[in-house]
């Protein structure tokens, strides 16, 4: 019952964890196991200098994460389209560290607008990309180009011609050593990895099918403004517009997907599915379905399904489980049972005994950019966020498509240069309300 | 009087003897309508009754809890005992009604949707209260599914923050027309009690606490439906574990030994958002911290893994254990007063 700085405590838990994950280190997806030894090593002499690009909620708190991560990290630039956001985000990072660590971002170093981005990438050594995702192939490639070590959050496109940019920059990234986290953080969460590599040992023998959710009530919903621009609109309420967000089968449930793709060990072949918007379909709502139900065939022949759903009321339920040859797993129990039934393994660690994920993938970022090490979790990120965005072309069309079809689609939704006159994608009609994608109708291009 | 309606046997009783003492007629008439109305309103005041919710098909059934006195507080004796248990004191309450049950995702999540305000209660002189349900400022949609897969209908909502609970109470009351709040922590601990002074409402005997209570031992590791197992004396169930449940006082350690010569209605109030006071113990908690005088302080901590900044005012993303059950008063503060109730950390 005594207090310490919340600063104090999360790093503590942090870096224990992090010595337990190192001497674990042998999953696939960590590139870069290290030893306990190397960082025991690590000397926080030069500076890092770090950009926010993005400055909401999310971004303001990886924000938060980069600086406890590594005592030698300065914020030195801001950048978002909307003034009122980096100066409620340069609040609330000071807020957190309540005068333990000073946050001074000079007033020149905060760039507002659609170009904001290059000037505050340019002033960094590290960089923070936390826009909604369509900005993001764009600002990845700027920081790439740039020399810059990224996190960037997923999704990492919403668009198969950003996918392909993502793609080509991860190449240029690993060429260039730059280190790239992107923030599907169940990679860097202990009860996952502990639980692939008991897969990988065979488990549960071959995973044959699989089941994976993201139900819940949905999320946020920012009313149009008198006054507004349709563009600025669409900028506030992003998540309701496909060039901005991708919708919630690409912006939340890719996590899940994405864990589908990890544990079996391969990107999806082919997909097809169905959604549509049956509760969440007013004015302040876009364009996006609120469920989408898919089922991934892989080339192993294993099928995965996938659902998610933003409606109130319903079941809720955010979990990965799958069946194999041997036996089953199920991630949200930590459970692994054999082909009758009987529990062969439960992961050990009890609710919040495991390390916060969204410190440990700063933690390892700055700890791989200290050691020299490279960190590529671009490919991934942009190959997950593909099979969410094919998961999405399905559900539109009601078409079966394959991956290497999404992947060379010529689908581009993201505006190839934006100013505060240009139209958005997509426009309202007199009511108000916006084009739906309708299966059978909506092609596929 | 005209509508004073005397029961059918009063009736029969009044036509029979007293049909020719019309003088005295009206006024035994006006005495046993004064009579009979006193009695029914005493009544209405010592009975447990169902809040129905408008616009669903809900109700929160409330337990009338008498007013009293009982001993505050742990014996160092105590299995368990905790410094900030004593000194035991005497604490008098005023009569409240409570919710038999904590608060359930049904209802939780009506008040996170706002999808059912336009049923709010049209407030009237009757009405406790003079809030309207769109000054009552609401909880954001959280990004994490908060239930974590453990059930939804019948379920205990967890994860919010105080100032969550104490809007929610808000929001009831602007909904219903009565005053809700939080227990503070004498009333909830009195509540537990109902009578006991032992550690568990039904003695000392930990064997028995599975009867009455989900904790560690017997929880599977999930919490569980409300009012799945024994109630204790007074008729509320799950004051011992499924979920700890939120009151209004600020955690102080050293709270009682300032109240040695006994205290009526304690209230520990602060400005401060941490740490406050949860009790009762949760499915994922060891007996003692179910102990009827166990108290534990809220944390920062609690919200760890919220990935935004600011982390939100609303959600504990790390608090899987912490739920509230709500109070009503018999005796209703003042308009004035009972904003103090609503928001200690205001906006």
């Amino acid at each position: 019952m005594t207090y310490k700085s919340k600063n104090q405590k999360e790093k503590g838990q942090s870096r224990r964890a992090f010595v337990q994950k190192t001497a674990l280190a042998t999953s696939a997806l960590l590139t870069v196991p290290m030893s306990v030894e190397g960082m025991a090593h690590v000397h926080a002499e030069k500076k890092l200098k770090l950009a926010l690009v993005g400055c909401g909620g999310r971004g303001s708190g990886a924000a938060v994460q980069a600086l406890t991560a590594d005592e030698n990290v300065e914020l030195v630039a801001m950048a978002d389209a909307f003034g009122d956001r980096i100066e409620r985000s340069l609040k609330g990072i000071s807020e957190h560290f309540e005068g333990e660590k000073v946050i001074n971002v000079q007033e020149k170093n905060r760039f507002v607008g659609f170009d904001a981005y290059k000037k505050a990438i340019d002033m960094a050594d590290v960089v923070i990309l936390t826009t909604p995702p369509g900005f993001r192939p764009y600002h990845f490639e700027y920081a790439i180009n740039n020399d810059k070590h990224v996190f960037m959050e997923k999704p990492v496109a919403t668009d198969p011609v950003g996918i392909r940019k993502v793609l080509e920059m991860a190449k240029v990234a690993k060429a260039k050593k730059l280190n790239v986290v992107v923030g599907l953080q169940r990679h860097y969460q202990s009860k996952y990895i502990d639980l692939k590599q008991k897969i990988d040992a065979g488990a549960i023998g071959k995973i044959r099918s699989g089941q994976v959710y993201w139900n819940d009530a949905g999320v946020w919903v920012k009313k149009r403004k008198p006054g507004q621009s349709e563009l600025e609109y669409q900028m506030r309420n992003w998540y309701y517009f496909n060039w901005l967000c991708g919708d919630h089968i690409l912006e939340q449930h890719i996590h899940n997907i994405d864990v589908a793709n990890w544990f079996v060990g391969e990107y999806p072949e082919s997909a097809q599915g169905m959604g549509g918007r049956q509760v969440r379909n007013g004015i302040d709502h876009g364009e996006i379905y609120d469920h989408h139900f898919v089922e991934f065939t892989y080339p192993s022949g294993a099928v995965i399904s996938s659902q998610c759903r933003h409606i109130p009321g319903t079941m809720s339920r955010v979990d990965e489980v799958f069946q194999g040859t041997k036996g089953s797993l199920a991630i949200g129990k930590g459970e692994i049972t054999d082909l009758e039934g009987t529990t062969q393994y439960k992961y050990p660690r009890k609710w919040g005994e495991d390390a916060n994920p969204y410190q440990v993938e700063h933690d390892k970022l700055f700890a791989s950019i200290r050691n020299g090490g490279v960190i590529a979790d671009a490919e991934n990120g942009a190959k997950s966020t593909l099979s969410a965005i094919l998961g999405r072309m399905t559900t539109y069309t009601g078409k079966k498509i394959t991956f290497e079809e999404a992947l060379n689609s010529q689908l581009h939704l993201m505006p190839e240069s934006l100013t505060w006159d240009s139209t958005p994608p997509s426009v309202p009609d007199a009511n108000g309300l916006y084009p739906i994608p309708t299966p059978g109708k909506t092609k596929f291009i | 009087m005209e509508s004073c309606q005397l029961p059918h046997f009063m009736n029969t009783f009044k036509n029979a003897t007293f049909v020719n003492m019309v003088n005295s007629r009206a006024f035994f008439h006006l005495s046993l309508c004064v009579l009979f109305h006193g009695m029914s309103f005493l009544k209405a005041q010592q009975s447990s009754y169902n809040e129905k919710i408008y616009g669903v098909e809900f109700e929160l059934p409330m337990v009338y809890v008498k007013g009293g006195d009982f001993v505050m507080g742990s014996k160092k004796t105590e299995v368990g005992h905790f410094g900030d248990e004593g000194p035991q004191h005497g604490v008098a309450l005023n009569a409240f009604w409570m919710s038999q049950v904590e608060i359930t995702w049904d209802l939780y999540n009506l008040f996170v949707s706002r999808e059912i305000d336009q049923y709010q209660i049209k407030k009237d002189e009757t009405s406790e209260v003079s809030v309207d349900v769109d000054a009552v400022s609401g909880a954001t949609t959280p990004y994490v599914e908060m239930s974590f897969g453990m059930g939804v209908d019948g379920y205990p909502a967890i994860c919010m923050t105080q100032l969550a609970a104490v809007k929610f109470c808000e929001w009831l009351s602007a909904m219903t027309g009565k005053f809700y709040r939080l227990p503070t922590e004498a009333e909830w601990e009195y509540a537990a009690r109902a009578g006991s002074t032992a550690a568990y409402c039904f003695g000392e005997e930990v064997s028995e606490l599975t009867h009455y209570a989900w904790y560690a031992e017997n929880s599977n590791e999930k919490y569980q439906k409300v009012g799945s197992k024994k109630p204790n004396a007074w008729g509320l169930y799950d004051m011992h574990g499924n979920v700890a449940e939120w009151t209004l006082d600020q955690y102080i350690p050293t709270a009682y030994s300032k109240r040695k010569k006994g205290v009526d209605s304690p209230l520990e109030t602060g400005e401060k958002i941490y740490p406050k006071v949860v009790r009762g113990g949760s499915w994922m908690d060891n007996p003692k911290r179910l102990r009827s005088a166990a108290r534990r302080p809220s944390s920062k901590k609690w919200k760890k893994r919220d990935p935004q900044i600011p982390k939100s005012k609303w959600w504990h993303t790390d608090a899987p254990f912490v739920g509230f059950r709500v109070v009503r008063p018999v005796k209703v503060p003042s308009i004035e007063d009972q904003k103090k109730y609503w928001s200690y950390e205001t906006d």
